[in-house]
């Protein structure tokens, strides 16, 4: 019940939230139900733009339940309830408020999943899903997006002579990137991606990783890994969380060479987890 | 005390193996009797239809246009019979599918728990229902009813018996689709939802195209099971050969032409009698053919999943 | 690119229309089922309720329609039933215990799964035309109640294979291997584990085989069970010894469905009254006994947490 720690704002910090650091979300009070069960307990964080923010933790603390939130997936399933608010700049509109729409929400918020789910369609295809199912009826931008997409997601040069062939036949990696490529066809202002290099081999994992520092200059990231020092090379914020509480959260080098909890040094320095 | 197998335990173990033997070999034929079936089925229907093609020209057979068998002047065009199976099929196809496939898109993606446990035991219990019932209803419900829009219906008609027929069809079919809907993994659902599609949309462009084949599958099936159907022809559409591809008239199909024969007197080894199997191996060609189509796919969806 | 809630609101209700749209379709399609069997039920219950009777029941048919009955027919169908049910369960149970538990990867294994699956589609007055070649003439059995049970316990026959093989696989692994473990036979298993713990899922199927075969009619008319039957087959049970008789089996017969084929196939309304009696009376044995087994499975499944 006791509100985390938020230890962003030492006075280093300051001076960088004086230089234009916004919040693009902001987490108030979240509590999430499954059922009875309480999976998060009284969640409060900020999101900031264009910084890639890292949630991490044990197994089962509720990092994955508390990025599903962001864009109302635990919708799709019956006897879910949340508590609490999720604030998005800049009209500062609450996403779980019952008079939002999750497909609204959605078309704000993209995610890209643990293991790649490419449709049974061609890579343009792929791409161009998010387009088409808004109503872009012209062929002309769905091209270029579909282009600027893959471009974004480093995958163009691979693939730009078969994209008309069956995602199926991508490798792994190339086929996360395709997802990603999916999700930035429709310009998400925030971009959720959950234990995205999990599935993947080291060498696609490093792609990835590289892919997500470019991408942050147009897109805030929110990312859950269960890797510590993926965490670490990735992220500008980290939130660690336990049992479904946020423990702590600050500047990941801080976070990451001096915790200000020790539950949080326990598990970085892997005494427990 | 010592571990020793004593004499009587080795004989006793012999014959016990020996009895484990004897049993699996009864159960191995009880296996092989479907396959005794088979060899039954196909060797009966073509060493009877061997004895009709030597009367009866195969070329003859399948161009004639005319079906009078136990006439003095007879004519063996199998073309008639198919045009009924054809068109009563095509009508009961048109029933089906359309119903079928919305059915299973929406016990699939659409129907709260409650009544999808509902809705399917039910279609069970409507496929269930005896063919013969659906032909009284199709003969003195059904086209009475058609009559009364269309008044020059004949009493006979295919129309009346494709639509009975393809709602009996209807069960079936929506329950292999919805079975390879539901074989599509939720994270292509999440994937679509995401992107921030509507539920109609997730269905339609993503749960339909990745459980193609599946749903492919149970509409040849259906197509198989609507060719072989018979009482509900035999009595809604009467039993005149008739070569016609209009729904409105009359017709006998393959099936209806061999209970209409069965019915009769069929001194054994007469033309006659000869006929019904060579009629009969018509039909079993026709639906090998879609169950082994449908099957093929059925198992190349389940693969890729 | 931000974008407002309330720029996409709009965009979004309009797609959402046709989840609205598409739900009240699929609403009416399931509407047409249940309203074709309403249809069906009823018209059979009003047209048929005035002729159901103990009279009825007890009757043979007649020329005239109101004193007709279906004694011949349901007692023919039960005897036949019978017969389907002795030949088909033995045979059916036994190859899905094979097939389940003993085969090995062999091509033959392959073709017995292949027929299996290929007789399932096979129409069934297909099976009617290899009763009569070969039940009824080459292998002498004539016209008989024995003819008609062997062809309808083939026909069944895939749906008791399927329904004993998927029984018998929702058994764990770590039951069969306790068993062994106890130093039994593979017999010893079968006979003390699988078969009494897959019992109930062959029941289901076995139900639904034999409502199957009560409606069927096609394969019956073929062997040339008569539709005027107006006798009953000779009784099980004799006068002298050994006080059982066989010859019901080699007697002609009839069944309920072809009685009532008989009868719609008639012109005069009063024999369609009998028909929609007779139809009444079977759907209803067909949906006692498919709700039968459709409860079975419900409390299986809900019952057996392994």
């Amino acid at each position: 019940m006791s509100a985390p720690e938020t230890v962003v704002l030492e006075s280093g910090m300051k001076q960088e939230s004086a230089a234009g650091l916004k919040p693009k979300a902001e987490v108030a009070d979240l509590s999430f139900y499954y059922g009875h069960f309480r999976a998060l307990k009284d969640i409060t964080m900020p999101v900031y733009e264009h910084k890639v923010t890292a949630l991490i933790g044990p197994s089962g603390c509720g990092k994955s339940t508390f990025l599903r939130c962001f864009n109302r997936m635990h919708d799709l399933y019956p006897g879910n309830r949340y508590e609490g608010s999720i604030l998005l700049q800049p009209d500062n509109a609450d996403l779980l408020a019952r008079g939002v729409d999750p497909i609204e929400v959605r078309m704000r918020i993209g995610m890209v999943f643990q293991k790649p789910n490419p449709f049974p369609k061609s890579i343009f295809e792929n791409v161009a899903y998010g387009l088409r199912v808004r109503g872009e009826r012209s062929r002309r931008r769905i091209e270029e997006k579909v282009e600027q997409a893959l471009e974004g997601a480093a995958l163009l040069e691979e693939v730009k002579d078969r994209l008309h062939q069956p995602a199926f036949n991508l490798s792994g990696g190339q086929q996360q990137r395709l997802c990603i490529a999916r999700a930035l066809a429709t310009d998400p202002e925030l971009l959720l991606f959950d234990e995205p290099t999990s599935a993947l081999d080291p060498i696609a994992t490093s792609s990835i990783e590289e892919l997500i520092h470019d991408l942050k200059q147009r897109v805030t990231i929110l990312i859950v890994t269960h890797n510590m020092q993926q965490a670490a090379r990735v992220s500008d914020f980290t939130a660690y969380m336990y049992l479904g509480e946020m423990v702590e959260f600050g500047v990941t080098d801080r976070l990451f060479i001096k915790p200000a909890k020790k539950q949080t040094e326990d598990y970085i320095t892997g005494r427990f987890g | 005390m010592a571990a020793v197998l004593p004499a009587a335990s080795l004989a006793h173990r012999r014959s016990r193996l020996v009895r484990e033997r004897i049993i699996e070999a009864i159960l191995f034929l009880a296996a092989l009797v479907s396959v005794f079936t088979t060899v039954g089925i196909v060797y009966i229907l073509v060493k009877e239809s061997i004895v009709f093609f030597r009367h009866v020209p195969v070329w003859q057979f399948l161009t004639d246009t005319q079906w009078t068998p136990l006439f003095d002047d007879a004519h063996f065009g199998i073309v008639v019979l198919l045009s009924g199976t054809l068109t009563s099929s095509m009508v009961a196809l048109a029933v089906a599918i359309p119903l079928g496939i919305i059915i299973a898109i929406y016990l699939s993606e659409f129907a709260p728990f409650r009544l999808r446990e509902v809705a399917k035991p039910f279609l069970e219990l409507l496929g269930g229902v005896p063919t013969i019932v659906y032909g009284y209803f199709a003969l003195l419900f059904v086209t009475p009813l058609l009559q009364r829009i269309y008044p020059e219906l004949p009493g006979f008609n295919l129309l009346s018996a494709g639509l009975v027929m393809g709602i009996m069809i209807i069960p079936y079919v929506a329950s292999i689709s919805e079975d390879a809907m539901r074989a599509v993994p939720m994270s292509l659902r999440e994937g679509s939802y995401a992107m921030g599609a509507t539920r109609f949309q997730t269905a339609t462009r993503v749960v339909v195209p990745a459980a193609f084949s599946g749903i492919a599958s149970a509409y040849i099936l259906g197509i198989s099971r609507a060719v072989g159907e018979t009482m509900i022809l035999a009595v809604a559409a009467g039993m005149q050969p008739n070569l016609t591809f209009n729904p409105l008239e009359p017709a006998a199909t393959i099936t209806a032409f061999i209970v209409q024969v069965a019915l009769g007197d069929l001194p054994h080894g007469s033309v006659g009698y000869q006929t019904i199997f060579a009629a009969g191996l018509t039909l079993l060609v026709f639906t090998l053919a879609f169950n082994v189509l449908g099957h093929v796919l059925r198992r190349r969806f389940r693969e890729a999943y | 690119m931000a974008v407002s809630m309330q720029s996409v609101k709009k965009q979004v209700r309009r797609r959402k229309r046709w989840d609205v749209i598409f739900a009240l379709v699929g609403i009416v399609a399931l509407m047409i089922g249940v309203l074709t069997f309403v249809a069906l039920f009823a018209e059979m219950a009003m047209n048929g309720a005035g002729r159901l009777s103990v009279d009825f029941f007890t009757s043979f048919p007649s020329r005239r329609a109101g004193q007709a009955g279906i004694l011949s027919a349901w007692v023919g169908s039960t005897l036949v039933m019978l017969v389907t049910a002795a030949v088909a369960v033995p045979l059916g149970v036994a190859s899905g215990i094979y097939l389940e538990e003993y085969a090995r990867k062999h091509w033959l294994t392959d073709l017995i799964e292949i027929n299996i699956t290929n007789l399932a589609g096979v129409p069934s007055i297909v099976y009617g035309l290899l009763a009569l070649g070969l039940f009824v003439y080459q292998f002498g059995l004539g016209q008989s109640i024995l003819s008609a049970g062997l062809t309808l316990a083939l026909l069944i026959l895939p749906v008791v294979i399927v329904a004993t093989r998927e029984a018998i696989r929702a058994i764990p692994q770590g039951i069969r291997e306790g068993s062994y473990a106890c130093g039994a036979t593979q017999w010893q298993t079968v006979r003390y584990h699988i078969l009494p713990y897959s019992s109930a899922g062959i029941l289901t199927g076995v139900i639904i085989g034999m409502a199957r075969a009560i409606g069927e009619t096609a394969p019956i008319i073929t062997i040339g069970a008569l539709t005027f039957i107006a006798f009953l087959p000779p009784a099980p049970i004799a006068a002298e010894p050994p006080f059982v008789s066989f010859e019901w089996l080699f007697s002609p017969f009839t069944v309920m469905p072809i009685q009532m084929f008989n009868w719609t196939s008639r012109p005069e309304a009063a024999f369609h009254q009998n028909a929609a009696a007779a139809g009444f009376v079977l759907v209803v044995m067909t949906l006692a006994m498919n709700g039968a087994a459709i409860w079975l499975r419900y409390r299986l499944r809900r019952n057996i947490k392994w």
